[in-house]
């Protein structure tokens, strides 16, 4: 198995870091179903950190885990070397962790300008009465962090439907919006529920072109979950397998492809 | 042909960004504000500011705030009545306490006492949610009523139940009262829609306004990326219940003059500014003005054609105006569900291509 204990290279060259976000030992029950039975890894600065599993496996809530919906009843998720205790949602965002949902939860009601805006807020500081009087800090707070939006609206090339309603947009633009929400923030750690469900080839190649050149250009982090194995062996520096709520296996792609639990979970064994 | 953007770049994050960006709009926008505040003045008369303009602007604040908190954040609250008696109240006590002080700031000071009161009952909306919410509402709607009625000290212990606008004067006119002139009621009631039309706005198209939408809708997303739904949803019920007070405040001391509060701030009042929210259009400031001038203006009109110019009797035409309001405001709702300003965006889009739409 790879040692990653100090950071290693990947096979196109790029440098992987320190430890981001580690999973220690994580359970998570719902009364009395284990979504989650004793997990641990961990996501290291700069990699593109993929978890499979089939249907059900706790992949899902894996994620809400890491994002700070749900609490685990056993375990600690360490973030940048500390123990993180629990938060509100709103609290992990301003850690620097967005994310995105499987079925995608965008402000419908909004323009897609106004949506990518949102993932500016915990940015944005001005009081009630700077913003009502608007001329001064609250327009300048504004222009500046539009510009950023702007930065990100650019590398996904959403410009011509920038002032549209995301409620007309189609489902793969609506996807690409939500990723471009989860960007503005200018994340330390970039969670993705399953980023490519529901599309097309074409879609996918560019959905994966996307996350590659996010990974690249800003060294974002990024874990995502992901069903269609051929995206994840590609795009993935590394992959987390679980299995009703168990890990079943960790490595390089390469390595989870030949390991022989992971093919009995996605294949199934024979009983005799 | 007269409605178009085509050559009106903006440059900048800034211009593109402000209120009106295409200069049509501009200009009609500054066209109006002209007339509002240098024609009107000299051309109105006694009838003119007590049956159209001066509840024009009082229920166009009030539908601004009620919008703010149902339209922007989704928050439904059938408690504007009661918070516009709170607006009231205070203002009540604030004049026959303080005589000397601006009525300006009365009034402001008004606005923020319900902004107070409004937070406290909008704390059960970080709990319950929709039909359970309006239900919570209503309950501080009886509630302030009640609380109104029974304590004598809000109306300083007058016999009658009732409080009554001393008189006031603002930069030496006269501005409260019977005697006071109907231009300078009209002008102070102007100058506090249009302050509050500009907040309203400003705070819409900025951050907190984004944090509100974003509650309203979907606050899980919203709590996803980072904003914290207590205070979204406090500020929303203490802006909101800010400009209630306002328009509460104006409606008893400039335009009542005496108010019984059973009467003028009863459970039909917050009714009526909700169906004005949504004839006009939730989410919308230009809707809160249309949805105000529209049910102002209907009762008016119907009164003209049917007293007036048919001569009929006046009980008659009283029924058929809850008839016909009624109907209309069904009708806006099957046909429209967004309200008059979604109908006023429509037509705006098909002006920008008219004639030629191909």
């Amino acid at each position: 198995m790879l040692d990653t204990s100090e950071g290693y290279t990947t096979a196109d060259g790029r440098k992987i870091g320190g430890v981001v976000m580690e999973m220690k030992n994580i359970t998570l029950r719902f009364g009395g179903v284990k979504a989650i039975t004793d997990i641990s890894f961990d996501i290291r600065e700069g990699e593109i950190r993929a978890i499979i599993g089939p249907n059900g496996a706790g992949k899902s809530s894996m994620l809400n885990v890491m994002s700070g919906f749900y609490v685990p009843q056993e375990g600690e998720v360490w973030f940048h070397g500390k123990p993180r205790p629990p938060l509100k949602p709103y609290e992990v965002a301003r850690q620097g962790i967005a994310r995105t949902f499987q079925n995608i939860a965008l402000f419908e009601g909004m323009s897609v300008l106004d949506n990518v805006m949102t993932g500016r807020l915990t940015q944005m500081k001005t009081g009630l009465l700077a913003q009502s009087i608007w001329k001064g800090r609250a327009e300048k707070e504004e222009t500046e962090n539009r510009e950023i939006a702007e930065k990100v609206i650019d590398f996904l090339e959403i410009q011509a439907i920038r002032k549209t309603p995301v409620s007309r947009l189609p489902y793969g633009l609506k996807k690409r919006v939500e990723l471009a929400r989860a960007l503005a923030a200018e994340p330390k750690l970039l969670l993705l529920d399953e980023p490519m469900a529901g599309m097309n080839v074409e879609e996918k190649e560019d959905m994966s072109r996307f996350i590659l050149d996010v990974n690249d250009e800003f060294g974002t982090t990024i874990a995502l979950i992901e069903h269609d194995m051929g995206v994840v062996m590609d795009l993935s520096d590394r992959v987390v397998v679980m299995d009703y709520g168990k890990k079943i296996g960790d490595g390089t792609p390469d390595e989870v492809r030949n390991n022989q639990e992971v093919i009995d979970a996605y294949l199934g064994v024979e009983h005799d | 042909m007269f409605y178009r953007e085509a050559g009106d770049f903006h440059t900048t994050y800034t211009s593109d960004s402000q209120t009106f960006p295409i200069k049509f709009d501009r200009y009609r926008y500054y066209v109006i504000l002209v007339i509002a505040f240098l024609v009107v003045p000299f051309i109105i008369n006694d009838y003119w500011a007590n049956a159209i303009l001066l509840p024009f602007l009082i229920y166009a604040i009030a539908a601004i705030g009620l919008n703010i908190l149902t339209g922007y954040c989704g928050q439904v609250s059938l408690g504007t009545g009661g918070f516009m008696a709170v607006g009231a109240y205070a203002c009540y006590k604030l004049m026959t306490a303080f005589p000397d002080v601006s009525m300006f700031i009365h009034v402001i000071l008004a606005g923020a006492i319900t902004a107070v009161v409004g937070v406290l009952f909008g704390l059960p909306s970080l709990r319950i949610k929709g039909f359970y919410l309006a239900v919570a509402t209503l309950a501080a709607q009886f509630f302030l009523l009640w609380l109104f009625n029974k304590v004598p000290w809000f109306y300083n212990y007058s016999a009658s139940g009732q409080i009554n606008a001393p008189e006031r004067e603002v930069f030496g006119i006269l501005i409260t009262g019977a005697s006071a002139p109907a231009w300078a009621t009209y002008l102070f009631c102007l100058i506090f829609c249009f302050a509050s039309a500009i907040v309203a706005r400003n705070l819409t198209r900025g951050t907190v306004g984004r944090k509100w939408m974003a509650i309203r809708d979907m606050d899980i997303a919203a709590e996803i990326i980072g904003v914290n739904p207590l205070r979204a949803k406090l500020s929303a019920f203490a802006v909101s219940s800010f400009f209630v007070g306002i328009s509460g405040a104006l409606f008893f001391s400039i335009y009542l003059g005496a108010v019984e509060v059973g009467e003028a701030f009863s459970i039909q009042k917050s009714f009526l500014v909700l169906f004005m929210v949504i004839v006009g259009g939730l989410g919308s400031i230009f809707g809160s003005f249309a949805g105000a001038a529209f049910l102002v203006l209907l009762p008016v009109a119907l009164k003209v054609l049917g007293v007036d110019m048919l001569g009929w009797p006046t009980d008659i035409v009283a029924h058929f105006q809850l008839v016909i309001v009624g109907a209309l405001i069904i009708f806006f709702l099957i046909v429209e569900p967004h309200g008059l300003a979604q109908l006023w965006r429509l037509a705006k889009e098909k002006l920008r291509l008219w004639p030629f739409p191909h």
